[in-house]
């Protein structure tokens, strides 16, 4: 454990990483899950279908695979993401950061869209019938009635897709990416005297990184309440 | 029509040449030294030892690296790895009056992070991974040697023009995850980035991810062998690694007798055939044997 407390930057600075990691990823992946939930319950097959395809292909596939892809495959067909090259402060974003943040969006975005669909299918369909005899189409259907409605009932299940976000970040340590995990790994390395109270410090960084966020989620879980 | 035949010519010619490639490869991976099991090897140890154990169960577990070239590797073709730390293992085996190429010798994959908890936990008898020898790690687990001397050097490109780490102060450099060298790559100014294996960082250079890897020159020198003419070792080492046997704490009298096998190689020059078959070809000079630690008082 002092090996830990000895290099007190290292440790923040690693945890610094898994945070923009999921901070970055975490609004990538709503967005993106947001607009395949739309794509899945539009009126246009062609979009049902694509939404269904990238959500079945992706949820299907293990996280390190999908960061293999872009690691190893990705670079052969001319894409490796060197353009970035990110420095604030004393944190590099650099083509590896890209990848991972890539991987772990397009990832976890499969999960926000099913989230989000059943926050959808909470939604009782009188309410779009309504907008639609409103005369609203069917962005506005979406934007004004349903999709505020949706995401009020898909905070719970939303929440557990972040957290489990936060967790994914950790298989960036084999991808260039020096986050929490590496650093673990470095610090059980040169100090394998210590490994259980290295583990048990990492353990807890996590475990304050997801309990903030259950915090977060549930104030406004509460907040957002339909009376 | 004919279009297509050339292109179906030419994809089989390919083809062809692919695999009589990767069959002449694989047959010059064959091998090693041939190392004798010793005859009735039970009976030099004393009873209660731990070597006495083994030699009378004829089998022995040891944890070894894969995925380095010239020290410990091990390709899908070939049942027993090769490499540098093979040989000296096989020393050891054949010590105990196990036949090193029978199947009575377990090699198991021990990445560096595995080292101390396979030990700890009994998983593996003795542990030859490119294992360097530090104050910490003899806390937990015992170390000997070491059987090789190595320092961390840079691995780029061959049409690269950097010179040595300093080169690349402020720039990526991959090495393995959890690694010492990625330690040391930050310290020298450049920034490391970790992945799995050293294999991987091999193609992250080649992709031109990064401009280089760094870690032991021996396991560099098997990687720009494995890949020659497409990358190159650079730069005078920058670090010293003393590479030893670990071996279990429960079993302190392992040290006497690892002594004893290492210095009989020393002196009867298996130890330097050993180098000059396994690392002798990426380019490595044999140097002197190196001087081995004390064993601590049992």
């Amino acid at each position: 454990m002092e090996a830990v407390f000895d290099d007190l930057d290292a440790y923040f600075k690693a945890f610094g990483y898994t945070l923009f990691l999921f901070l970055v990823a975490g609004v990538l992946s709503t967005l993106l899950g947001t607009l395949l939930a739309a794509f899945r319950v539009s009126p246009v097959s062609v979009l049902r279908l694509a939404g269904t395809v990238y959500v079945n292909l992706v949820r299907n596939t293990p996280l390190v695979i999908v960061f293999g892809l872009f690691t190893f495959m990705a670079p052969y067909l001319g894409i490796h993401f060197r353009w970035v090259d990110v420095h604030i402060g004393t944190f590099d974003f650099t083509s590896f950061f890209s990848v991972a943040v890539v991987s772990l969006s397009l990832y976890t975005a499969a999960f926000v869209c099913e989230a989000i669909r059943s926050g959808i299918n909470a939604v009782p369909l009188g309410q779009a019938e309504a907008a639609r005899a409103i005369g609203l189409p069917f962005t506005g259907v979406m934007r004004q009635v349903v999709l505020p409605q949706a995401f009020r009932a898909s905070v719970p299940p939303l929440a557990s897709v972040q957290i489990a976000l936060i967790k994914n970040t950790s298989v960036a340590y084999v991808f260039g990416v020096a986050e929490a995990v590496s650093r673990m790994r470095i610090t059980t390395n040169n100090f394998p005297s210590q490994r259980l109270g290295i583990f048990i410090m990492f353990a807890f960084g996590y475990i304050v990184l997801v309990e903030l966020f259950s915090f977060l989620a549930n104030r406004l879980e509460r907040r957002w309440r339909i009376a | 029509m004919r279009r297509s035949r050339i292109m179906a010519l030419v994809a089989g010619t390919v083809l062809a040449l692919t695999a009589t490639a990767c069959g002449g490869s694989a047959g010059d991976d064959e091998g090693g030294r041939d190392v004798d099991a010793e005859e009735n090897a039970a009976e030099k140890f004393d009873d209660g030892t731990r070597m006495k154990e083994l030699a009378e169960d004829g089998k022995i577990i040891i944890g070894v690296k894969y995925d380095q070239p010239g020290l410990g590797f091990k390709d899908a073709a070939s049942d027993i790895p090769t490499g540098f730390d093979i040989e000296i293992a096989k020393l050891l085996a054949a010590d105990l009056g196990i036949d090193p190429a029978s199947a009575n010798v377990t090699w198991e994959e021990t990445v560096s992070d595995n080292r101390e908890p396979f030990l700890t936990t009994g998983k593996v008898d003795i542990v030859l991974a490119s294992y360097s020898i530090t104050p910490d790690r003899r806390k937990v687990v015992g170390q000997t040697g070491p059987y090789m001397l190595t320092g961390q050097q840079l691995l780029v490109k061959a049409d690269s023009d950097v010179d040595s780490i300093e080169d690349l102060a402020g720039k990526e450099v991959c090495s393995v995850t959890g690694s010492t060298s990625i330690d040391k790559i930050n310290e020298k100014g450049a920034k490391g980035v970790g992945f799995e294996s050293y294999s991987e960082c091999v193609q992250k250079v080649l992709d031109g991810s990064v401009e280089g890897m760094s870690t032991d020159g021996t396991i560099l020198a098997g990687f720009a062998a494995q890949n020659e003419g497409q990358l190159k070792v650079v730069g005078e080492p920058f670090s010293t690694e003393r590479i030893g046997v670990g071996y279990s704490q429960d079993h302190p009298e392992m040290c006497e007798w690892i002594n004893t096998v290492l210095e009989d190689a020393f002196e009867d020059g298996s130890w330097a055939e050993a180098f000059e078959l396994t690392l002798g070809p990426s380019g490595v000079e044999t140097p002197d044997p190196p001087a081995l630690d004390a064993c601590p008082a049992a």
